[in-house]
């Protein structure tokens, strides 16, 4: 299954790190960080709950970086 | 500017005038101790705040870490030598605010204006209510309902015009600006500008399924599929900043101990001034900012021109391209057939073209097509019987008691009629024979698009060196067209499977470079597959070459490809100077750095500095109407 979902991040860096963070994330099969759009796209892996996996996500790419949001 | 945006332009203005004071001699030491503080702190403190956050998840090499590192270091430095020289730490913090805000602001805008350019998306559908107009939400229009287009407003949803006539700008679509006329009975796309007259529309799709919700969808993904030049840059800025940390490291360590061992004073303060100059350009940010900035404008820009590209990795590859593959029937012409001529017939025109259209009357080929059209009547099924399809020969039927057969020469042999050859082998050529007697032949042919010619021409001149054509049609209609066009090469007689096989082999040969293959998006969605860049034409409403094709050009004219290949050149080259600038220049500051012929104040300028000359050139990519 594949989401995207808004977000917030300042810095490009930032992003690079974010979709890093993403990646290695449980339940994560792809993610990808467009600072562009400030959207992320999550490809989910088999039988995963979306609504978990995130909030795994935002609290990894928290880690990195305080100063952003994901909006689920 | 946003909230967050204005709060930091205060901070730095606040900061800015702290410092006046603080470097003015006459006070005394303490008081200019506590505005350098207050001055340092108004703009550094979240900055602060961000690095002991990050020391403790455990992350030390995030930009704020390395800017405090950086600016405490500076400040511990000017303590040791009792000196009050404090205005280089803040304005170290101070610009990295200001480069930061800049970024921001930057990009913010760039976005804005990057999407102002993608702004087709219809806020509203009328619809008619007891009367009188109500206006709904276009998602939750349901297809088969009427709605209403005033003049001067989007269409909202794909549809059939019921009633009305008007002229539909189709710009912000195909980029073309000549209006197109449309009136009752024909269909409209989403995301056309109504100009002149009240259209009643019947809406065949809802919302998502519509031209403009394709479209929306198709750009605002395109920048997720990253190109190689991005993906360079995010795993280089990966290892960019470790090693020159460590770099850092190694110069605060080496040198004194080394001038140490020989002998000599160990000169710490200055081997450590020279290390944190090292930490202020270890940040990576310009570089990995004006990346993807430069695609994005790029992409943004091409779609203004109405040719769509789905991703920036299709922009790389289509700035590579040498050899254009085209397919013929509605790529580089018409599509259309017409019949031209008729040949060596005993029967009157209209007789052999009556005959000719009834027998071909079930069939739904382009030329059976032609046929029935050159007619122009009614035509009474009733008057054929025993149709029987031969594959790849013709077909042929009993009318009116008649056994009349219509193909093309290898029929003729079967059936043992003495056919004439056509001698102006410029079309198709069907073979007629009403009872087994031959009965003429009409010429039929696709003219090749007006705008062909210099399509071609165009690619050559932007470097292309292979311009080849495949096609399903013989080989004397296809060589006719690549002599008109001066194309390197044709092949023709192909079946879909064997299109594959001949960009198949192509694409084996080394000679060949990037690949690009252009087709109408019917039955070609295996080539487009296949080749590098796969670029289907005239997707007004065609959802099939949408979904098949890598690069979509929103109208039908051939020479949106070189357009679409200079543009992608026009980005590349921007991107490219982008790496090669920024690159460059923190090279060279750090190499003044460690020689000590650049200060941290060098440092911080040149890292801003060169970030908002990679921005500003960024952003170029986005005009590309003269390319």
């Amino acid at each position: 299954m594949k989401k995207t979902y808004r977000i917030e991040v300042d810095c490009a860096n930032c992003a690079n790190l974010m979709e890093d963070a993403a990646n290695k994330t449980p339940g994560v099969d792809k993610a990808v960080v467009n600072f562009m759009t400030q959207k992320m796209i999550v490809e989910f892996a088999e039988g995963q709950e979306p609504a978990s996996v995130m909030n795994e996500v935002r609290k990894n790419c928290k880690r990195i970086e305080d100063d952003m949001e994901i909006y689920l | 500017m946003t909230k967050k945006q204005k709060k930091v332009l205060y901070r730095i203005l606040i900061s800015a005038l702290l410092l006046i004071p603080a470097n003015l001699t006459v006070l005394p030491g303490p008081v200019r101790i506590l505005l350098y503080g207050a001055s340092y702190l108004v703009i550094g403190y979240d900055i602060l705040k961000k690095a002991f956050k990050g020391i403790k998840n455990r992350r030390v090499l995030d930009e704020s870490f390395l800017m405090t590192v950086a600016t405490l270091g500076a400040i511990a430095l000017a303590a040791l030598e009792r000196s009050l020289e404090l205005n280089e730490a803040v304005a170290v913090m101070l610009f990295y605010q200001i480069g930061e805000l800049f970024q921001s602001v930057a990009v913010g805008k760039s976005r804005g204006s990057i999407s102002a350019l993608m702004d087709i998306r219809p806020d509203y559908a009328n619809i008619e209510e007891n009367g009188a107009l109500v206006r709904v939400d276009p998602e939750e229009v349901e297809p088969g309902s009427e709605i209403l287009v005033q003049p001067g407003e989007k269409i909202p949803l794909d549809g059939v015009i019921l009633e009305g006539t008007s002229s539909l700008n189709t710009s912000s679509l195909t980029g073309e600006s000549l209006p197109r006329d449309v009136t009752v009975g024909d269909g409209v796309i989403s995301g056309c500008v109504n100009m002149t007259g009240l259209l009643r529309v019947k809406t065949t799709g809802s919302f998502e399924e519509s031209t403009v919700s394709k479209i929306l969808e198709l750009v605002e993904n395109a920048s997720s599929h990253k190109s190689r030049s991005e993906n360079f840059i995010s795993r280089f800025a990966r290892i960019y900043t470790p090693v020159v940390c460590g770099g850092a490291l190694g110069l605060a360590l080496l040198p004194p101990i080394v001038r140490m061992l020989m002998g000599m004073p160990g000169d710490w303060s200055v081997w450590i001034y020279r290390a944190l100059t090292f930490l202020v350009i270890s940040c990576p940010c310009a570089l990995v900012i004006s990346i993807p900035l430069g695609f994005f404008a790029g992409l943004g820009g091409a779609s203004r021109e109405g040719i769509l590209i789905k991703g920036s990795n299709y922009l790389e590859t289509l700035s590579q391209v040498h050899t254009v593959v085209f397919d013929k029937t509605g790529t580089l012409t018409q599509g259309v057939f017409e019949v031209r001529d008729i040949h060596r017939s005993p029967l009157e025109r209209e007789q052999l073209l009556e005959y000719a259209a009834l027998v071909e009357s079930a069939s739904s080929h382009p030329i059976s097509k032609s046929l029935r059209e050159a007619h122009g009547k009614r035509l009474d099924r009733s008057r054929v019987a025993e149709v029987t399809e031969i594959g790849g020969g013709g077909v042929h039927a009993k009318v009116d008691g008649k056994t009349v057969a219509a193909g093309n020469t290898r029929l003729m042999e079967q059936l043992g009629v003495a056919y004439h050859e056509c001698p102006e082998d410029t079309g198709t050529v069907v073979h007629m024979a009403v009872d087994g007697d031959y009965a003429g032949h009409i010429l039929i042919s696709d003219c090749v698009k007006p705008t062909s010619q210099a399509a071609v021409e165009a690619l050559k001149r932007c470097g292309v060196k292979n311009v080849v054509m495949l096609t399903g049609d013989q080989e004397t209609a296809a060589e006719q067209v690549r002599r008109e066009l001066k194309l390197d090469a044709c092949h023709s007689g192909l079946l879909p499977a064997d299109k594959v096989t001949w960009v198949d082999q192509m694409l084996s040969d080394p000679d060949t470079g990037k690949l690009a293959f252009v087709g109408d998006g019917v039955n070609d969605a295996p080539v487009l597959a296949r080749a590098d860049v796969g670029i289907a034409m005239g997707a007004m409403g065609s959802d099939a070459a949408i979904e098949a094709a890598d690069v979509v050009l929103m109208d039908d004219d051939p020479g949106k490809v070189a357009k679409a290949i200079r543009i992608a050149r026009k980005c590349m080259r921007i991107v490219r100077e982008n790496i090669v600038f920024a690159l460059a220049v923190k090279l060279l500051c750090l190499i003044l750095g460690a020689l000590g012929l650049a200060g941290m104040w060098a440092a911080i300028f040149a890292d801003v500095g060169v970030m908002v000359l990679a921005v500003l050139n960024a952003i170029r990519a986005m005009y590309v109407k003269n390319v």
